[in-house]
């Protein structure tokens, strides 16, 4: 077990140096000299001053060195300097990553509990209505935009039945405290962690349902049956533990896009995570930023795969911990 | 053939999305030439509310353009954006694919490394920061979806093409002394090539999904009109003029299901064993 975690966090070490270096290059790629930008951002673009810069951030040295410095300012989590905003990278991202951590992570428990929740309802009565209904409300969840759910939830709780706040993480001026505060955060919460999590929900009630139906005709159910447990035990006890196999791979590959999630839904309901800060940078041009974001987004994927592959092995007891 | 036909019309939800996707194309060739209302003109005042002018059916936004042309415009650019990437996409994936799972070993291990690399960037965020740093253009946002959705298209060929290169006529190609590229291409693909043209209908729904939402944050071709920019441009003034947001969502909404509808279809009447397994 310890080996297996070992080895998985080194292979996600080198996948992120690999990210690092592949953002290195994409910053090169950006337009313009980043000299250039960077004092066109502050301001001033003379000459002294931009060779100064260039200077500074070592852009007069060769190619490898100034990979070397910024794989090395990268790992210490120095993301350099945002002009912008007047701020380092870093401390930008870390003020904006609690608000999308409850953000993503709330919007993933409705998604998997309602999603396998449905799954199940729907093949508990496959061919009846229920699961007609459950299958075309999945179907038409997985067609819809994220952002445009956003928008129409918007429509429908804000600006129709003002139930729900349109916008923030909290009122503001309100300064609440203790248990209102919880509630105020939690009434902001509301639409955009549903809206991210219908989508993935619709996802995994599908995934759910088909793979219910499936091991429900497995031999073993059969057996189940015949030594006379009752109906609810197979269900829960047999079918469901080995339907949810692929329900929790599937989770986990969606991390990735769970973020994507993130940077529309925070867009929309103006929620101070990364996602936002993100949507901030492209507005503003801000290269720097942006690629920070993308780079912590990366390695936040990395960490959320490598819980998932673990879950993965407490759920089944089969798979083995070498890899 | 005939086969494939008739299980794909006794599917009623595959016919719906085949009826959609048909629509949805007819509209992107042909609407720009019966209706040439621009979609960035002026036609009326600003914010008409939709249904009271027969010429402006679906009204006007913000700043009076006509929102039922820029609907009809807007099914180029998702459609075209959907159909290259795709194509691209395949274009890179399936070669990889299949030159990893034909060979294995090394090769495979390396491009397996390769692929995985790619899966594991998260692919929205990947997409935003290509498409800001090339900057926006219908061809960097086709670039940028083709580039994150390769991957599983290599994944799923090489997964075909291992479990082929075993099979008795593939060894008999090779006793007769074929070359590796003609075993590939004329005796193994056409064998593998059923469960990627599933894929594929459902890529290019994805990519719609894509295209629109990077068009949503200000990211698409400044020069085309696309859904993505139109709900995107409404989002300010939801309030007053919720059609501006509605009506090319909707319009999203309905491609994207229709080709997944139809991608289902296909997986039904392309691979009967593995879609009964499903139900």
């Amino acid at each position: 077990m310890l080996s297996f975690i070992a080895q998985r966090i080194v292979k996600g070490v080198i996948v992120l140096l690999a990210i690092i270096v592949l953002n290195f290059f994409l910053i090169r790629l950006a337009p313009g000299d980043p000299a250039i930008v960077m004092a066109g951002e502050a301001g001033a673009s003379d000459k002294v001053f931009v060779a100064q810069l260039r200077e500074k951030f070592g852009l007069d040295k060769p190619l490898p060195e100034q990979l070397f410095v910024y794989v090395k300012g990268v790992l210490t989590f120095d993301l350099g300097f945002s002009f912008r905003q007047q701020a380092p990278v870093s401390k930008l991202i870390l003020d904006r990553l609690p608000a999308t951590l409850l953000l993503t992570l709330t919007a993933f428990v409705i998604s998997l509990v309602l999603g396998i929740l449905f799954g199940v309802l729907a093949a508990r009565f496959a061919g009846t209505f229920l699961d007609t209904a459950i299958t075309v409300a999945a179907l038409v969840f997985y067609a819809t935009p994220l952002f445009w759910i956003a928008l129409m939830a918007i429509l429908v709780f804000s600006v129709w039945f003002d139930w729900l706040p349109s916008f923030g993480y909290e009122t503001v001026g309100a300064n609440y405290t203790g248990l209102a505060h919880v509630l105020d955060v939690g009434a902001h919460l509301v639409m955009p962690a549903a809206t991210i999590g219908l989508f993935f929900m619709a996802t995994y009630t599908r995934m759910t349902r088909a793979s219910m139906l499936e091991v429900q005709r497995l031999d073993f159910v059969k057996t189940a049956r015949a030594k006379g447990l009752r109906d609810g035990v197979i269900q829960r006890r047999h079918v469901l533990r080995n339907a949810l196999l692929p329900v929790v791979t599937l989770a986990g590959v969606h991390s990735g896009t769970l973020i994507g999630g993130a940077v529309l839904t925070e867009t929309v309901f103006a929620w101070p995570g990364i996602g936002r800060l993100m949507y901030e940078a492209l507005l503003q041009r801000d290269y720097n930023l942006l690629l920070g974001v993308f780079v912590v987004c990366s390695a936040m994927v990395l960490i959320f795969n490598l819980i998932t592959d673990l879950v993965y092995r407490l759920v089944d007891p089969r798979i083995e911990f070498a890899a | 053939m005939k086969q494939f036909w008739t299980s794909m019309l006794r599917n009623p939800s595959g016919l719906i999305g085949l009826l959609i996707v048909i629509i949805a194309v007819a509209v992107a060739l042909f609407g720009p030439l019966l209706f040439p209302n621009s979609p960035w003109r002026m036609v009326q005042r600003p914010f008409l509310p939709p249904f009271t002018l027969s010429t402006v059916p679906l009204g006007t936004d913000a700043l009076g353009r006509d929102v039922f042309a820029g609907v009809i415009f807007g099914a180029r650019v998702s459609l075209l954006v959907g159909l290259v990437s795709t194509a691209v996409a395949l274009i890179v994936g399936v070669p990889l694919g299949a030159i990893a799972g034909y060979f294995g070993g090394r090769v495979d291990d390396a491009l397996m490394r390769f692929t995985e690399f790619f899966q594991t960037i998260p692919s929205f965020a990947l997409a935003i920061v290509l498409v800001a740093i090339l900057q926006p253009s219908i061809y960097s946002i086709t670039a940028s979806i083709a580039i994150v959705s390769w991957p599983p298209v290599a994944r799923l060929v090489r997964g075909e093409v291992l479990s082929l290169r075993t099979r008795e006529y593939v060894q008999a190609a090779v006793v007769t002394g074929q070359s590796n590229a003609f075993i590939i291409w004329r005796e193994i693909m056409p064998n593998a090539l059923s469960p990627v043209i599933v894929l594929a209908s459902l890529m290019v729904a994805t990519a719609i999904l894509l295209e629109s939402s990077l068009s949503f944050l200000g990211l698409g071709d400044p020069n085309l009109i696309s859904w993505g920019y139109m709900v995107g441009a409404g989002r300010t003034v939801i309030r007053q003029a919720w059609w501006i947001t509605v009506f090319p969502g909707v319009a999203i909404l309905l491609s994207v299901l229709g080709l997944n509808l139809v991608g289902e279809g296909l997986n039904d009447a392309l691979n009967p064993r593995l879609s009964r397994e499903g139900r």
